[in-house]
């Protein structure tokens, strides 16, 4: 397919490439925001060190998709990533989820379980999804997925190491990443779907369709769920809410409205 | 245009992190071009959330002023290619040496292991204690020969 470096003007291109990006922003902005409510309470001091590193890197790559957003002129990256409603987010429903009850400044009951499935999960989709955006029609969204491939190499080593040791640890700690496995299998979908421009998305050559990826990413976990004898699900659970039309939990709202609280202190703020 | 004098400035601006070691040995510059009168420097951001990318974009515009050559300067990052830790000079390997920091593994092994010497004592005797350390482009590691930790830069390269 032909590279695209400037899409024309309300093209059925833009539009579909302008979704695209919110949902790859959203996704990374919102968990890196999740991971670092993380900070100082991961399970010992040599995760922390790591789990900062890793939102650091991700909050990094949300930046560079709002970036692109902004070239095209959606608007500015701190707005982009600040200012935005509840309904007008695109991230999966999976990747908002609150990471416990509780809130990380009080009393709360945080899932390193929950936490480690769903990054391994979603990382793993991550990079799939970036595998295919390299030959994304879209030359700069190509040019970012190459650096963002290199650096989540890190990351999934990292999850992947927790997920195996976690599942092969006592009958406690295999309970508890059973129980978060179902968790996170009943919301993958709002993850691997594209939208209602899913089609358009995929005829502009932006990623390949939703399937190829969706096998590809069973490809890669299937030796890993073999290693610790669980079975993937044939079919996946249809999402209770679909973010990527902008329909989300409360769970999101609240998170929305702790970033933005930081953020309207000072607009004018640098970060 | 003036390029040694420049590269001559550029050498003047270091890692915020590591102090020792220049942007140009780090291999984060990409082109430097003059178009209408304009400086244009082209880097590469080592990690993308890095956050010492402002104040090094700063620093070689400081560093550009000083020579009184250019009333009009611009710093990119642009992200192709993408910064692989191979574009680290011989030099700036040694740098990070004296810095008390390994340089990353010239190629990942087939098994993917890193090999590592000790930046103290040279010995390949390392283990890995935490991928991910104080910065992005780091980590931990431990020297079992002289029981020294020490931090080894990534190594970061397309193939992964
Ligand atoms: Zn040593």
């Amino acid at each position: 397919m032909k590279k695209i470096d400037f899409p024309p003007e309300e093209s059925m291109y833009r539009t579909a490439l302008v979704e695209l990006l919110y949902q790859l922003a959203d996704d990374d902005f919102i968990l890196a925001y999740r991971g670092s409510e993380w900070l100082g309470l991961a399970p010992h001091i040599e995760e922390d060190v790591a789990f900062s590193s890793i939102n650091q890197d991700m909050m990094g790559h949300a930046a560079m998709f709002y970036q692109l957003l902004e070239d095209l002129g959606e608007g500015d990256v701190d707005d982009l990533s600040h200012s935005r409603k509840t309904n007008e987010r695109k991230n999966g429903v999976l990747l908002e989820r609150v990471n416990g009850p509780g809130h990380y400044l009080g009393k709360h009951e945080f899932d390193w379980a929950y936490t480690v499935v769903r990054h391994y999960f979603y990382t793993q989709f991550k990079k799939v999804r970036m595998d295919s955006l390299k030959t994304s029609s879209y030359q700069p969204l190509a040019d970012v997925a190459v650096k963002v491939r290199m650096e989540i190499y890190y990351h999934l080593l990292h999850w992947k190491t927790w997920f195996l040791q976690l599942m092969q640890s006592n009958s406690d700690s295999r309970g508890r990443m059973e129980k978060a496995v179902q968790r996170v299998w009943d919301d993958v979908d709002s993850l691997l779907c594209y939208g209602p421009n899913g089609d358009d998305i995929v005829k502009a050559g932006l990623i390949e369709a939703e399937d190829k990826l969706l096998q590809r990413w069973k490809h890669f976990l299937t030796p890993v769920f073999e290693a610790v004898h669980l079975s993937i699900p044939e079919k996946l659970k249809p999402a209770a809410a679909s973010g990527r039309e902008g329909v989300h939990t409360k769970d999101l709202e609240e998170a929305l409205a702790v970033l933005s609280e930081v953020y309207y202190m000072d607009t004018t703020a640098s970060w | 245009m003036n390029e040694e004098m420049i590269l001559k400035a550029l050498h003047k601006v270091k890692d915020p992190e590591i102090d020792s070691i220049s942007i140009v040995d780090l291999g984060m510059v990409e082109t430097i071009k003059e178009e209408e009168n304009r400086l244009i420097i082209e880097l590469l951001p080592t990690f993308m959330g890095c956050p010492a990318l402002d104040i090094i974009s700063e620093n070689v515009k400081k560093q550009i002023i000083s020579l009184h050559l250019y009333h009009h300067i611009d710093i990119q990052f642009i992200h192709t290619p993408p910064w692989t830790s191979n574009r680290i000079t011989e030099r700036g390997r040694e740098q990070l040496k004296s810095f008390g920091i390994a340089p990353p593994p010239a190629q990942l092994s087939e098994s993917g292991d890193w090999e590592v010497s000790c930046p103290y004592c040279g010995s390949q005797y390392t283990a890995i204690e935490n991928l991910f350390g104080p910065t992005a482009c780091r980590s931990i590691l431990y020297c079992k020969s002289c029981k020294n930790p020490f931090e080894a830069m990534k190594p970061i390269s397309t193939l992964m």
